[in-house]
């Protein structure tokens, strides 16, 4: 395993094209809780963009914003310079082929095969013959480090490394631009989120894909990320503090100044015990 | 000491400002009378209904451009209406044979026990037949289908749906809605079957009732449009149950509790809205008989 990526491709997109994600002034609130507030975020092409934040600070409700799964309640979200808000839905359905999403317990079909997961989005969207969609899923799996054996089983006989691994198989199929992984390594071994970060990787290595990577965990930040953003929660900030609390490298995260972002990288709880009990 | 006011806690950076946490949280409920209490349940009920009815308003829409593929209604088929059918032809029958050992007696009283298979029939079909049938329908795959779809929402598998180009309502929806309209007929009428069989054997077997009288009154009594009328009924017992259930499961809260709840309350709505519906729709059905028939009086006048 390379434990540094040297093949990040310089992909940045010109200072005119328009960002392919971007999020402008976003709030959004569940049943009169704000989550996130005046949220602006954009996403260059071919970056890999990684956001960290403690749990419960709106981290996989901004992918799901990115991804026009949730709706803001205040603002807009843009693909490539439009609205989605603007598309209708089949053009929104079409958009979305263009983005593969590995979700936090890889969220595979218990009803289907593994077989059946990955070739899934290919039966569903194009008029492939089932020889090559058989052929396309061999090699989405074998992309993943995964036999063709495992075809017949259904995901409640996977362990949970497999199930990312098929789950990211499965988002690969359509050959997306824009890869979402939230939370990838959560729950694995560290061996097995190793792998995991070095798919991401390796997904990019491939083919031109910008990434957007939800994590908490420090070792993928330091060996995928092209760029950091740190939210915080919005019940532990003033008013009109903005929820980006760091934005740059993942060196200039470890090396910042800031104790929130300094307490977050290092995993130390500081006072934060006497404070949630105090709360 | 409150460390959340704490200043020096503050100038070591190690907590920062706060806004005071009424600006974010709920709204205050101090001053809520049983007024407000109300206010917020018919807003919350009519929130719910006007929910439902955008939910069931997207299902006829997409019944209206595309129809779900083989692959996914098929199994709905089977699962509702073949995996249905023991239930509901036990439930049917059982119900035919206490009917008639119930009425056994009144009718006997006015000797006129031989027209206890005519009672028993048009119980079964008008009433009986079509609301037990939906109430096991409910309660065997109401139930399922909701704690199933808020399963899939809880683990992201909805997510997953739309983010693979399937729109969830069109995937997981519209072929249960299309499974029970079409299939709760059939059941309807297979219970209607058996519990006649049921009561004519109990009737005839056991009580001594004679087995041609009981025909021959049944077939005077009963006609066609009893049964097209307790089908008919069926119908929108069936797809009322496929989009309570449906929504209830897309409207899961989180976790294994969430699931529970949405299985519930799937079962519990549907029952309710079953028995409501069939008032009304028993009135519509008895209007339409008066109506070809129009020498009968109507009952609402």
């Amino acid at each position: 395993m390379t434990q540094k990526n040297s093949s990040k491709p310089d992909m940045m997109a010109s200072p005119s094209s328009p960002a392919p994600l971007e999020l402008r002034h976003v709030t959004i609130s569940f049943g009169g809780q704000t989550i996130l507030r005046d949220l602006n975020l954009a996403v260059r092409a071919g970056e890999t963009l990684v956001v960290i934040g403690e749990s419960g600070c709106g981290k996989s409700v901004t992918l799901k914003l990115m991804t026009g799964l949730l709706s803001p309640t205040q603002g807009t979200v843009h693909w490539s310079g439009r609205d989605i808000k603007s598309m209708k839905l089949k053009e929104l359905t079409r958009e979305r082929l263009k983005i593969g999403y590995l979700f936090q317990g890889a969220a595979l079909f218990d009803s289907m095969t593994v077989f059946e997961n990955v070739a899934f989005g290919l039966r569903q969207n194009t008029s492939l013959s089932e020889k090559d969609v058989r052929q396309i899923v061999g090699e989405r799996l074998g992309d993943v480090g995964l036999a063709a054996s495992v075809c017949p089983k259904k995901p409640g006989e996977l362990s949970g490394g497999m199930k990312k691994r098929v789950g990211l198989a499965r988002a690969l199929a359509l050959m997306p631009d824009i890869m979402f992984y939230d939370e990838p390594t959560t729950g694995l071994d560290p061996v097995m989120s190793d792998v995991i970060n070095e798919l991401i990787l390796q997904t990019r290595a491939r083919r031109p894909v910008t990434s957007i990577v939800v994590t908490h965990d420090m070792t993928t930040v330091r060996k995928v990320a092209d760029r950091v953003v740190m939210l915080y929660p919005l019940a532990r900030l003033s008013p009109h503090d903005s929820q980006v609390v760091f934005e740059g490298t993942a060196e200039e995260a470890f090396a910042s100044p800031d104790p929130r972002v300094s307490q977050f990288v290092r995993g130390e709880a500081g006072d934060r015990l006497r404070e949630m009990a105090a709360a | 000491m409150d460390i959340r006011n704490s200043e020096s806690m503050r100038s070591k950076g190690v907590l920062l400002p706060m806004a005071p946490v009424a600006q974010i949280a709920a709204p205050r409920r101090e001053r809520w009378t049983p007024l407000h209490a109300l206010g917020a349940g018919v807003l919350s009920f009519v929130d719910g209904l006007g929910d439902l009815t955008l939910f069931a308003y997207r299902i006829f829409t997409w019944l209206a451009g595309s129809l779900p593929r083989r692959g996914t209604l098929w199994p709905n088929l089977y699962e509702i209406g073949v995996c249905s059918l023991p239930v509901v032809l036990v439930t049917g029958t059982f119900i035919g044979m206490v009917l008639a050992v119930q009425s056994y007696d009144q009718f006997r009283l006015m000797h006129l026990e031989s027209r206890l298979g005519a009672a028993i029939t048009i119980s079964l079909v008008n009433e009986l037949g079509p609301v037990l049938a939906a109430v096991m329908l409910a309660g065997r795959v109401g139930s399922a289908m909701a704690a199933e779809l808020g399963t899939m929402r809880v683990t992201e598998q909805i997510d997953a749906l739309r983010v693979l180009g399937a729109d969830p309502i069109h995937y997981l929806v519209v072929p249960r809605f299309l499974a029970c309209v079409l299939l709760i007929p059939l059941l309807t009428v297979m219970a209607d079957g058996v519990g006649i069989l049921g009561g004519w054997w109990v009737s005839t077997q056991i009580l001594g009732v004679d087995s041609h009288h009981y025909w021959f009154h049944t077939n005077n009594f009963v006609a066609p449009y009893n049964v097209f009328g307790g089908m008919f009924k069926s119908i929108f017992f069936g797809g009322l149950i496929a989009v309570i259930a449906c929504h209830r499961g897309f409207h899961c809260g989180p976790g294994a509790e969430g699931v529970g709840r949405a299985a519930t309350s799937s079962f519990v709505l549907s029952f309710l809205s079953i028995l409501i519906l069939d008032f009304f729709l028993g009135i519509i059905v008895l209007e339409g008989y008066y109506l070809l028939h129009s020498s009968v009086p109507s009952v609402t006048g």
